[in-house]
């Protein structure tokens, strides 16, 4: 194999405590407790490791990373270290106080979630109230001078509401719109029946996106991915696995994908018992899925292997059975036909009403689900 | 902008920096959740905006670094170029 490559993007999921309880969340099925969470000497370690690895950009993400106590000590560290610090936040426990905090300790760009563009619907995905709250700290964010994106991310019960959604992003004065396709690989695919939009619904959203590039050119950047499932393609989930990437959870496991600990048969090291050189470089599980080794037929032999990598793995598992095959939203997968009905069965039930409730996102629920039915 | 425009100020875009990273051997330009590897010239003349100095002062500062005569024309491709990519203001 090939030289393996320095990790560039270490993402820090400081906790998985959140205030909100999205449908779609894309936590592991098993959260981690607060009393499980690394301490700030266990951060700081992380922080320290990483970077000497070569990771130059760093998100602090979650759960919501606002939860924790020590996260102006930790982007203070992190700035000094050299990293460029990503805050990826719902703006839910944050006041305008905050905000300059952080700013004196570097932190150079927050993210905020919007659940959709009116008060109603994102209160209600949310499973909080937090439209108002978010809407002040997008302001406040601004005031500080950060630079400031704003993702919103799409699926049925907001895909209709792009325009909307964009517009109130161009009041805010967004620089950057991350309109972001649900990924049902997680808690998501719980809800698949009621989030995944129908073909229709995705043409006309990717048209008023397009639109609105033209419109805010030069103001505001928009990014606008179609969903895989109608791709066709696969995505090159996290740029390849152990290629870029690093993601330490709550507890300290290291992970190539902050989703693939749900992955049967890999044993993922945590950064309290080795070093984080150890588990990039060495450690069998970042070593699974690297390169090409390791694929089956179709990726195997395919000209795009390179390039999407198989796809994604969670993916591969959560709809296949086997996280080694192509992932099924590639046209040429053999198991292909798990997407296509998929979509089809999207189309339909978008035409009446969802058969049953959104499972929403909470510490009380999640135990009770740990496989998907 | 144009050619004429020798004495405007380029500055790196707010939100952006520019850093050398030893373990990539090369400069990057760092931004919202995104990072750009930089070959050597374009990492060169990156290092030169700092802000202060117009764009002539720039293109001397280069030329007299690399011992070169006129370094103008490359320069102003590159800046016309990390411009359009949102790299770069003037003024």
């Amino acid at each position: 194999m090939a030289r393996i490559p320095p990790p560039l993007w270490l993402l820090a999921e400081v906790t998985h405590s959140c205030p909100l309880q999205c449908p779609y969340c894309s936590n592991p099925l098993t959260l981690i407790r607060k009393q499980e969470e690394l301490d700030t000497e266990g951060w700081l370690k992380v922080l320290h490791e990483a970077r000497k690895l070569g990771a130059a950009q760093l998100g602090f993400s979650g759960g919501e990373p606002l939860v924790r106590k020590d996260l102006s000590t930790l982007v203070g560290a992190a700035r000094q270290l050299g990293y460029y610090t990503n805050l990826i936040t719902s703006g839910v426990g944050m006041d305008a106080e905050r905000v300059a905090e952080l700013h004196a300790q570097g932190l150079d760009h927050i993210q905020i979630s919007f659940q959709s563009d009116s008060q109603a619907l994102n209160d209600y995905i949310a499973g909080c109230e937090s439209f108002e709250q978010k809407k002040a700290m997008a302001r406040a964010v601004k005031a500080q001078g950060y630079p400031m994106v704003l993702c919103f991310v799409i699926h049925r019960l907001n895909i209709d509401h792009v325009a909307a959604m964009l517009e109130l992003a161009a009041e805010l004065e967004a620089d950057y719109v991350e309109l972001a396709t649900t990924q049902y690989e997680g808690w998501a695919l719980l809800n698949r029946d009621q989030l995944l939009p129908s073909r229709q619904q995705v043409q006309a959203a990717e048209a008023v996106a397009h639109h609105y590039q033209e419109k805010f050119r030069g103001r505001m950047k928009i990014y606008f991915v179609v969903p895989d499932y109608y791709e066709g393609r696969p995505k090159p989930c996290v740029d390849g696995w152990g290629r870029v990437f690093l993601a330490v959870a709550p507890d300290g496991v290291a992970l190539p994908c902050h989703a693939a600990r749900d992955l049967p048969g890999l044993e993922f090291a945590n950064v309290r018992d080795h070093s984080l050189e150890w588990i990039w470089y060495e450690s069998p599980a970042f070593n699974a899925f690297r390169g090409t080794g390791w694929m089956k037929e179709p990726c195997a032999s395919c000209d795009q292997r390179e390039k999407d990598y198989g796809g994604c793995r969670c993916q591969a598992f959560k709809l296949t059975g086997d996280a080694r095959n192509t992932d099924p939203t590639c046209s040429l997968s053999p198991l292909h036909q798990v997407v296509t009905e998929a979509a089809q069965q999207a189309e339909q039930s978008s035409r009446s009403a969802p058969d049953r409730p959104l499972v929403f996102r909470n510490r009380r629920n999640s135990p009770k689900v740990n496989t998907i039915p | 902008m144009t050619e004429t425009d020798l004495d405007t100020i380029p500055r790196i875009t707010p939100g952006y920096r520019l850093q050398w990273e030893a373990v990539q051997d090369c400069h990057v330009l760092l931004y919202p959740e995104g990072m750009v590897q930089l070959n050597g010239p374009a990492g060169a003349i990156l290092e030169q905006v700092d802000g202060r100095r117009t764009l002539a002062e720039v293109i001397s500062t280069l030329e007299q670094a690399f011992g070169e005569d006129d370094l103008s024309a490359d320069v102003l491709e590159f800046v016309s170029e990390a411009q359009e990519r949102g790299w770069i203001r003037f003024g």
